[in-house]
């Protein structure tokens, strides 16, 4: 058998440009797979050991799903009526006792993108920028670094307010206290009166590059008419929640004037359903790059045979002359076999490698722990193992059954 | 080719016993509607420490018998029996282990393993009978210092003139200690010299106590033999000590 390897390698090593890309086709296949597989493993991971969405203890009602396998542009959610900010404080009222810290946002939508300036200094185009009211910080764990948080009266007043994230600050006031300045939003004026403290990046994205003012105000400048407001719901503690929950969802039945018959025409989520709708669209991203690598690898497998097969009749005589020194059939079926297994299974491993490479350093960017998929990988092992047998299979055959007279006269 | 010694000076071994039994042998081929006979009816016995020529023109049989000697081919009837082994009625698994281990082939082309040295190749039919690599490199390079090439076992058949090419193939052939060694045409593909040098090596295995078999149409080749079978037409014409 040692024998059997150091003849397959030995033979590969020949045609290394033609042994390399024929490797190269089941590289790509694996690569895919498990790039993605890697990458959703971490992130799921991540998001499994304690990220959270939301904070803790918090639900929230909105319009659309947070994640659409199919996007938002269904009509069934299309149809749907805009939450309004006077539906959001009518559901405040009710809430009163039972939960008291509801946060309300809604964002800039991207259309226009927001550009924000001060004097000459100007932020890049798609600056997150939305309006909310003083729960934001507890709700999506913000803190305050310097100046104030929004109060209850910046909300009713509607007042021109800014909180601005340290991005925004390093731009607009590189060497200034932002304090009290007046910075320029799509040509409306606004008044930084706080800081938030630095929280670097989450999946990709800085959460530090973002401006809130007050939602009244947001939907004042923005148009009321083109948003709907996010209500996020904090109940008082953990043995709450549930009951919490439901008397946050009949608030809303009743703000939104439903009758019992009908259904909710509002999405509720937990950080619950939005693990379980994240989980949702990772299963079909992995099932996408599956099908793609399923595919790359039987071309890479018939690839694979045709090298092979090309390979046996350039070395008829080789065969022949093996089976006149006493080679049995056996033998020379295990070696051929076994030199498309080390082909596939080489081409496997470097996808292997290069797909955990890949994946993790997704995974990287977007803030996830870095994973080692050892089941994924097993299974490519195993997948290419079989790759190799089968598409080796017929041409190994070929070279067995050569009628040894044949093959030694062969040229 | 320098003529070699009258026949009579010449020492001729006592030989040993029965290594070939060939009796009525017949071989068909069907070319599309034609069926060739190959081989009408042969009978030949060769016996241990023989040095024997097969001669005959192009489609005498000649290569056909050599291919049934060598174990690469069946008759299609008659009896062959190897060291008293019936051969005719063997798988193609059972006659590779025959000829692993009772032949040794002399190509006219040489037939080595391009890309592997001398050692490996003369390792080749040890390594197809299961002998361990320390031996099996032992015997090898023994077997390499034996027709002279002690000094270039390492090298790559590419790295070789024709006649040492022939001497690596030569110690393929003796590495196994086979019953028989099969020469086809062993000298066709080397200048006059350099065949002379085969013929001579061939003359010393024979003095050592093997058993040559040469496959030519070269009447100076097989004036070096004790034995000459003239083949016609898929018969035996002659058979016997001609010069």
């Amino acid at each position: 058998m040692n024998e059997i390897l150091k003849m397959a390698f030995g033979s590969l090593g020949v045609n290394k440009l033609r042994s390399f890309l024929t490797m190269s086709g089941i590289t790509i296949g694996v690569f895919s797979v498990i790039g993605v597989m890697t990458a959703v493993s971490a992130l799921r991971g991540s998001i499994e050991t304690g990220l959270s969405f939301l904070g803790s203890n918090m639900f929230q009602f909105s319009r659309f799903p947070a994640f659409g396998v199919n996007g938002n542009s269904e009509h069934k959610y299309l149809a749907r009526r805009r939450v309004s900010l006077d539906q959001a404080q009518r559901y405040i009222e009710f809430m009163r006792g039972s939960a008291d810290v509801i946060c309300l946002k809604a964002f800039a939508n991207g259309n226009p993108l927001v550009q924000a300036s001060y004097g000459n200094h100007k932020t890049t185009k798609g600056v997150t920028f939305g309006g909310t009211n003083q729960y934001f910080l507890k709700a999506n764990q913000f803190e305050i670094g310097t100046g104030r948080n929004f109060s209850p009266e910046d909300v009713d007043l509607v007042r021109p307010f800014a909180l601005i994230g340290q991005e925004i600050v390093d731009k607009l006031f590189p060497s200034e206290n932002p304090l009290g300045k007046l910075l320029k939003a799509n040509d409306r004026t606004y008044t930084v009166i706080g800081v938030f403290a630095s929280k670097g990046t989450m999946f990709g994205g800085s959460e530090d590059n973002i401006i809130m003012i007050p939602i009244s105000r947001f939907l004042m400048d923005f148009g009321a008419e083109q948003y709907s407001v996010n209500i996020a719901t904090e109940s008082p503690s953990q043995t709450q929640y549930n009951a919490t929950m439901e008397k946050g969802i009949t608030a809303m039945r009743v703000v939104r004037g439903l009758r019992p018959e009908q259904d909710n025409d509002f999405e509720i989520y937990s950080n619950d359903t939005l693990i379980a709708a994240f989980a949702k669209v990772a299963d079909v991203v992995s099932s996408g790059a599956f099908v793609i690598s399923a595919i790359a690898l039987l071309a890479a497998g018939v690839g694979i045979m045709n090298i092979m097969l090309v390979s046996v009749t350039e070395r008829t005589k080789e065969i022949g002359v093996r089976k006149a020194v006493g080679a049995r059939k056996i033998v020379i079926l295990t070696q051929f076999l076994v030199e498309s297994v080390v082909l596939s299974v080489t081409g496997g491993l470097v996808g292997i490698l290069l797909g955990t490479v890949a994946g993790d350093g997704l995974a990287a960017v977007l803030s996830a722990e870095i994973v080692f998929p050892w089941g994924w990988a097993a299974a490519g092992v195993v997948v290419c193992t079989a790759i190799g047998v089968v598409f080796g299979m017929y041409p190994a055959w070929k070279a067995a059954s050569l009628d040894p007279i044949e093959a030694l006269r062969y040229e | 080719m320098s003529p070699p010694a009258p026949v009579e000076t010449r020492p001729v071994r006592p030989v040993g016993p029965l290594v070939i039994a060939i009796e009525g042998v017949t071989k068909l081929y069907q070319m599309g509607e034609e069926t060739i006979h190959a081989l009408r009816g042969v009978t030949l016995d060769i016996r241990r420490n023989e040095y024997l020529a097969i001669m005959g023109p192009s489609g005498s049989g000649k290569s056909t018998l050599m291919n049934m000697l060598g174990c690469l081919d069946t008759p299609t009837s008659g009896k062959y029996e190897f060291n008293g082994n019936d051969v005719a009625a063997m798988t193609d698994d059972e006659l590779a282990e025959i000829r692993n281990r009772e032949i040794g082939f002399v190509f006219q082309t040489f037939n080595l393993l391009p890309r592997s040295d001398a050692l490996r190749n003369v390792e080749l039919p040890l390594i197809y009978a299961g002998v361990p690599s320390g031996e099996r490199h032992e015997r090898a390079r023994l077997a390499l210092e034996s027709v002279g090439l002690g000094n270039r076992i390492h090298h790559k058949p590419n790295e070789l003139s024709g006649g040492q090419r022939q001497r690596v193939a030569v110690a393929r052939a003796l590495v196994n200690r086979p019953s028989i060694i099969l020469a086809d045409e062993p000298t066709g593909n080397l200048d006059s010299k350099t065949g002379v040098e085969i013929l001579a090596l061939f003359e010393d295995l024979y003095e050592a106590g093997n058993t040559l078999i040469v496959v030519t149409h070269e009447e100076a080749v097989a004036r070096h033999a004790r034995r000459v079978i003239r083949l016609h037409d898929g018969l035996i014409e002659s058979d016997g000590h001609v010069y």
